[in-house]
């Protein structure tokens, strides 16, 4: 399975190596070098470059290569699916996942990586195994075992990994009870150039972070769950009951973590939020461009749209811009050619909207195709699917908890085509 | 410690000598490069050196800290292996952990220094503390050090019978090291894996279904006695496990089960032929009689169906093993589930995107249909990476067919202008796919295409030529035109590839162009010597083919050229000229091929075939890394092709256990018992029709999973999955268990759990009062007593088959299947949930008096803790609420579905299942105004707003009946109507199914003396 772990950051150096079998040399990196000069853009590397010898499969987040090694067949998605969740624990452990981080916290990476593969072979993922076997770092923590000389390691071996519910652990107290469910959606769109929809969709998860005491059992309903067309759960959700009732039953892991996601029904018109009206223009003859863009909202359901910013891939002939919003900033960068324009909250009274020039290079012909708009918004207290909870209950526990839900619509892809 | 510390002085006085040998030549070249670059290294590594010897702790730990930061960075550490080695026996166990990750590290390297941990690993291996237990096997195997084989053996051996699960998890991995290590070991390993593939806990399964894969894949047989166990367990192994388990079980069904296709692809044979040739209908008729009907094995069935919740999951590896499995074992009309659960990958990251975008690129290649509904989620965004666009346009062009290609088009058209040239280059090769595969469209993808030559973008330009050319090639006789543009085009174009096509066409089809091609073959034997090679080759063969037709005007021309080519740099072209000259030019020397010039140059080509990169990928198994890189890597098993005639189903009935030979000679007596009285509404006789028509259903193949749904939901559940969920669990296991009756079952599982309580094994048990997390708990013994009526099952199918031997061999297979399903309801007696407040409700529980006698020899604890059970299935008999007809087209029926009620204690739980048969939307469906004898309370589901017509929606409401079976009668409104119903329990729904010993049972009897009326005690078939 897998071999070897190298972390490689964005200038190209391995800060970090692990190995899980022999070591493997880092000259089997090579070839993810070469694979990433070709490639222009990070983005572009190939996640699975073959070598004579190894196959070295890598995920990139957070300007992070983690590029792991291996040596014969296993399911590609085994590997990466597994390095996202070394990534994410990380973020758990540390709160962000940056080389520099990395680099400080090399020893509990190690201890934690450690424990994550036996002989390449997942051993422990859920954080909050992890966590009990090895304690995050905390300042507080690290004062008192400097002092005491405690550790952090945990010595015996965690309940979770031997019950049936391996994503709680026992004995968790809170003298504030709380859950909140935070459903967030994400509006998948591509709007063509007449400002029709070409196809659009909505997904969505639910976020939680329930924070109980003992082992509580929540149930979970929604007013319309027939909305939900597809839907992953945690590992905690009872598949049968929402097979048959249509309603969330588990026992929550301790904190945050991802109760469901779904994708509505595709049947449902989905509600386009925004529109976006625009006019970019090239001539031919001269060196300059207009462009105008106005942003205003349409099928709100009453809430104000927050969190706007539009950005745009500038062809590259374009050299620079001249242009005054009417409110917000804006910037465009002359290397990478990227228009961002931050926006903000859209006042439907008065409509936000960019207007200006382009200086194009001159003796170039103009380019064949305007450039896409991407856009981001926010509303908040609205599931723009219509999703509602019914209600949330607790079984097993005797005190009330404090429950909390929230509702979110956000941009996911949102493409504007000019 | 001091100990310790002689222990090692003498080891190491021995070692010392060889040591100096034998290290020092590995070692030697280290230290000394060391010394030339990073001589402040070595210094620095003195005093970690010295921490490393202090007596504090914290020296220590924060020397080991550094130590592990130099080998996170790569740099050589190993030269410190003496100092730190001394260090494993340490009590802080943040340093010796640390101290684990260096040996891990370098071990192999200094292998006889190594050997001086071992000693602290063997007595860390019989510590109380199992994850200590762990992680010593762990270390020991990870230090791959041949001389310890025989010792990591032994260690295997002893961890693979621990106690604890965690300690197995961990030893299944160290068989894999230890293989790695030494592959010699191979037989005795494969023993530990025969042993650790029967262990039950979920923890072990997936880790030594992986050591099966690494060291002995091609031992299918040691399967085959699991595989039931495997599905059955599959819903709860981890998600890791999960993956690695599916993987091998598809291999394992490939080999075990027949083709469930061949029979759809006959059928339609069948369907289409018949329609043409009547006469040939009696000898089809003949063969269909010889043939035999396809049955799907029920084993097949179980895994199909265990493994569809999976899809769910929230890891990507497990919904794509899930989605693998499917398409290599599924009947092909079943395989469209998983397309909706790939589509929701899409959403993620991009690495993940990739490799299933691949999947789906092989799968829509043979199967357009599963996608098609899908089609905009492959629309392309111009913010994705390049590889994930082209992947994407791949299967927009694999999915295009005549009803769509118009909509798609016009996408492509956008594409075409994307700022990535790459991609839009790809565009038009999807486009000329198109247009070759769907005749409807190729006049217009050709004239799109010859708009684009006039595109700005070289690149562009150039991908139209080719495809136009490749157009061209298959339907040449009204192209003319087109070809004449092109022939203006070569002034601008550059690209040689773009130039060599637009020549190789004028050459091609230079009688259509009579004018102009000697013209350009003029043009283009001036810049002859500017032009690429490929160019040159063209410019060649143009001249050769002018000749042949049109040699009045284009002679001097050729030969210009030829002499050119004569002397060119490249010998290809120089070859080339020569050939060509010999063949066209008449001479004296030329012999008869000159004849023949004007067939080799001017023959029919045939057109090129536009096919998918991803047609030949199919021959991988999907998900793997072979069908990534398609290419085959190390390791990758051969799924093999279903074999003609199914091997015995019998061998994956499990054997007897020797545990449960005892009780056989009971379950002979028992087996005479019958159930004397009906106490359920019915349902045991019901639920064995409908069970066994349901198992018979199942194997004709062919049902689709709605039916199954409407089958019942007790079938429906008990095949899905054992999951971590109290009631279920056990119901699934009661596929594997063929027990015929009852009460010997419940004897059985009953007594193991006494006796595992009496031993105090289930320590978890008493940790919580939820009756959920206890159930969780009891899984251990849950597990075991399956394991019982595993056993018992294939006794019974043994005595079954027998008896029946005169029959066919199929016909045995379903006597079993069906006998197995009648039992569903006995299984869950292991299953049973400790409450810590004694049971109110008084409840006739009786047990058996064989059982009593059973438990005769126990010794009890005098716990007075009645545990109550949960449902031990739920009855799929439903009883009618509402007839369409009174209900104007709203049908209700209401079923007991045995499940604590989650609204009250006193509530009995009832499912409601409301049906339109209208054709028209009915509103607002709730509870009206109820009429209730006194005490009886009612818990309404939540009202249904709409249910769509011939749709369904199934509720759940509460009723307290308070013990009595009088009926509940209450409205059942629409929007604009209401409708009166009525429920009435049988008396079995009221009671709560609970499990207590025999003094227990007796003590509440005597409290019931006076009450007790039951002058027959009841078998405890029913566990009450």
């Amino acid at each position: 399975m897998i071999h070897s772990l190298f972390l490689i950051n964005a200038a190209g150096d391995i800060f970090l190596e692990k190995h899980w079998k022999s070591a493997v040399s880092r000259s089997v990196c090579d070839y993810f070098f070469e694979a990433q000069e070709r490639a222009s853009e990070a983005e572009n590397v190939p996640p699975v470059i073959a070598t004579p010898h190894h196959c070295l499969l890598s995920v990139y987040r957070h300007k992070i290569f983690f590029v792991a090694v291996i040596q014969s067949e296993v399911p590609p998605l085994f590997v990466i699916e597994f390095l996202h969740r070394v990534v994410d624990t990380f973020q758990d452990y540390f709160g962000v996942c940056s080389e520099v981080m990395i680099k400080d916290n090399v020893v509990v990476v190690y201890e934690v990586l450690e424990e994550m593969l036996d002989n390449g072979f997942p051993l422990a993922t859920e954080s909050n195994i992890l966590k009990e076997l090895i304690k995050p770092p905390t300042i507080l923590r690290t004062v008192v075992n400097t002092i005491t000389g405690s550790t952090n390691v945990g010595d015996q071996l965690p309940t979770g990994q031997l019950s049936v519910v391996p994503w709680r652990r026992t004995g968790v107290k809170y003298t504030n009870n709380e859950a909140y469910f935070d459903v967030i959606e994400e509006i998948d769109a591509i709007i063509d150039k007449s400002g029709s929809t070409i196809t659009a969709e909505i997904q969505g998860v639910i976020d939680a972070c329930v924070k109980l005491t003992g082992m509580p059992d929540l149930t979970l309903s929604f007013m319309n769950p027939r909305l939900l067309d597809d839907v992953s759960f945690h590992p905690c959700v009872r598949f049968k009951r929402w097979e048959s009732e249509r309603i969330l039953s588990f026992i929550p892991p301790d904190g945050n973590f991802r109760l469901l996601s779904y994708h509505v029904s595709a049947q449902n018109l989905v509600a386009i939020p925004v529109y976006v009206k625009h006019n970019i223009s090239f001539r031919d003859s001269s060196s300059l461009g207009r462009f105008e863009i106005t942003v205003g909202p349409k099928q709100t359901m009453g809430k104000t749209i927050e969190g706007v910013m539009v950005t745009s891939q500038m062809p590259k002939g374009v050299l620079n811009m001249s242009l005054t919003p009417s409110q917000g900033t804006h910037i465009f960068d002359p290397v990478t050619k990227l228009l961002s324009w931050d926006v903000g909250k859209i006042n439907p009274q008065k409509l936000p909207s960019l207007k200006g020039s382009m200086n194009l290079q001159a003796g170039t012909s103009k380019p064949d195709e305007n450039p896409t708009i991407n856009l981001q918004f926010k509303i908040q207290q609205l599931a723009i699917s219509g999703l509602k909870v019914n209600r949330l209950d607790m079984y097993g526990e005797k005190y009330k908890p404090f429950k909390g839900i929230k509702y979110m619509t956000k941009a996911g892809k949102f493409q504007v085509r000019t | 410690m001091s100990g310790n510390g002689h222990g090692y002085g003498e080891q190491a006085g021995e070692a010392a000598p060889e040591l100096a040998q034998e290290a020092a030549p590995t070692t030697a070249p280290s230290v000394p490069a060391a010394f030339g670059l990073f001589s402040s290294d070595t210094k620095k590594n003195e005093d970690l050196k010295q921490m490393l010897e202090s007596s504090k702790d914290s020296a220590k730990l924060d020397a080991m800290k550094r130590i592990v930061g130099m080998i996170a960075k790569g740099k050589n550490a190993s030269e410190l292996f003496p100092a730190v080695v001394k260090n494993v026996a340490s009590k802080n166990i943040e340093i010796k952990k640390l101290v684990y990750v260096y040996l891990m590290r370098y071990a192999e390297e200094q292998q006889d220094l190594a050997l001086l941990s071992i000693s602290t690993f063997q007595r860390a291996l019989k510590d109380p503390n199992q994850l200590i237990r762990a992680s010593a096997l762990r270390v020991l195997s990870s230090i791959r050090v041949p001389i310890i084989v025989p010792i990591m053996m032994l260690a295997i051996k002893e961890a693979s019978s621990d106690l604890s699960p965690y300690v197995r998890k961990n030893a299944a991995h160290a068989i894999q090291k230890l293989y790695s290590l030494d592959p010699e070991q191979k037989e005795m390993l494969i023993e530990v894996i025969e042993k650790l593939l029967k262990d039950r806990s979920t923890l072990v399964a997936g880790s030594v279904v992986m050591a099966f894969e690494e060291v002995c894949p091609d031992r299918i047989d040691l399967i085959h006695k699991n595989y039931r166990k495997l599905c059955n367990l599959l819903v709860d192994v981890e998600e890791w496990g999960q993956v690695v388990i599916i993987h091998m079980l598809t291999r394992y069904a490939r080999t075990q089960f027949i083709s469930p296709w061949k029979t759809d692809d006959d059928i339609v044979e069948e369907h289409s032929e018949n329609n043409f040739y009547e006469s040939d209908e009696e000898q089809k008729e003949k063969d269909r009689n010889v043939k035999k009907t396809y049955t799907m094995d029920p084993d097949h069935r179980l895994l199909l169906r265990n493994t569809k919740p999976l899809l769910q999951s929230r890891n990507a590896a497990v919904v794509m093993a899930v989605a693998q499995l499917y398409w290599h074992l599924a009947p092909k009309s079943e395989a469209g589930i998983v397309s909706k659960s790939l589509v929701r990958l899409l959403r993620s990251n991009r690495e993940v995107q990739y490799i299933v975008l691949q999947n789906i690129a092989t799968m829509s290649i043979q199967r357009k249909g599963m996608f098609e509904p899908y089609l905009k989620s492959f629309y392309v965004r111009s913010t994705d990476p390049t590889m994930i666009k082209t992947l994407k346009l791949e299967i927009l062009t694999n999915l295009a067919n005549e009803a769509n290609i118009s909509t798609l088009l016009r996408e492509f058209q956008t594409y075409v202008k994307s700022q990535d040239k790459q991609f839009a280059a790809a565009t038009i090769q999807a486009i000329g796919r198109c247009a070759t595969n769907i005749t409807e469209v190729t006049d217009t993808c050709l004239n799109g295409l010859v708009c684009l030559l006039s595109n700005r973008d070289e690149t562009v330009v150039a991908e139209s030529v080719v495809v136009i050319k490749k157009l061209l090639q298959t339907q040449p006789a009204h192209h003319g035109e087109i070809i004449k543009h092109m022939a203006k085009l070569l002034d601008n174009i550059t690209v040689p590839v773009a130039r060599a096509s637009i020549l190789w066409l004028i050459g091609e089809y230079c009688e259509r162009v009579p004018k102009i091609a000697p013209d350009v073959l003029r043009k283009t034997a001036k810049s002859f010597t500017n032009e690429d090679d490929l160019v040159k080759l063209q410019i060649l063969s143009l001249g050769a083919k002018l000749y042949l037709t049109n040699s009045k005007q284009t002679k001097l021309l050729t030969q210009y050229v030829l002499n050119l080519g004569k002397y060119d740099q490249s010998y290809d072209i120089r070859d080339r000229t020569r050939f060509i000259r010999q063949l066209i030019v008449p001479n004296e020397k030329s012999g008869a091929l000159s004849k023949y010039a004007k067939k080799i140059f001017l023959a029919q080509k045939p057109a090129p075939l536009l096919e998918s990169p991803f047609k030949d990928r199919d021959h991988f198994q999907l998900g793997t890394l072979s069908h990534t890189l398609n290419s085959r890597a190390t390791g990758y098993l051969e799924l093999s092709d279903w074999p003609d005639v199914a091997p015995d189903p019998a061998v994956r009935n499990v054997e007897v256990a020797e545990s449960a030979k005892e009780w056989t000679a009971i379950l002979g007596k028992t087996k005479k018992e019958k159930p004397t009285e009906k106490f359920y509404s019915e349902s045991e006789e019901e639920e064995d029709e409908s069970a066994s028509t349901s198992a018979t259903e199942s194997e004709s193949g062919s049902e689709s999973e709605k039916e199954d749904k409407e089958e019942g939901s007790s079938d429906e559940s008990s095949a899905s999955s054992s999951s971590s969920e109290e009631s279920s669990d056990s119901e699934s296991d009661s596929k594997e268990s063929i027990a015929k009756k009852a009460s010997g079952a419940v004897k059985e599982s009953n007594a193991e759990e006494i006796k595992r309580k009496a031993k105090g094994i289930s320590k978890t048990r008493n940790t919580s009062s939820s009756s959920d997390t206890a159930s969780s708990s009891s899984e251990e013994s849950s597990s075991d007593s399956k394991s019982v009526s595993d056993s018992r099952s294939d006794s019974d199918s043994g005595k079954s088959r027998s008896a029946t031997s005169s029959k066919k061999e199929e016909k045995t297979a379903q006597d079993r299947k069906t006998a197995s399903k009648q039992d569903v309801f006995l299984l869950d007696l292991d299953d049973f949930h400790p409450v810590t407040t004694p049971v109110a409700v008084p409840t006739a529980a009786v047990l058996s008096p064989s059982l009593t006698a059973d438990l005769e020899g126990l010794s009890l604890s005098g716990s007075s803790v009645i545990d109550v059970t949960t449902q031990v299935f739920v009855p799929t008999k439903t009883h009618e609420m509402l007839h369409r007809m009174t209900g104007k087209g709203l049908s209700a029926h209401y079923h007991f579905s045995r499940q604590p009620d989650m609204f009250g204690d006193h509530m009995v739980s009832v499912q409601v299942t409301v049906t339109n048969t209208t054709d028209q939307k009915i509103e607002n469906i709730h509870i009206g105004e109820a009429k209730l004898p006194l005490g009886m309370r009612i818990h309404e589901f939540n009202p249904i707003e709409c249910l769509e017509p011939g749709g369904s929606a199934t509720v759940s409401m509460g009723i307290d009946f308070c013990d009595s079976t009088q009926t509940a009668s209450f409205q059942l409104c629409t929007k604009d109507d209401h409708f009166n119903v009525n429920i009435q329990p049988p008396v079995g729904e009221l009671l709560l199914p609970v499990t207590m010993s025999e003094k227990d049972f007796k003590k509440e009897q005597a409290c019931l003396s006076a009450l007790y009326l039951l002058s027959n005690p009841r078998d405890a078939d029913r566990n009450e």
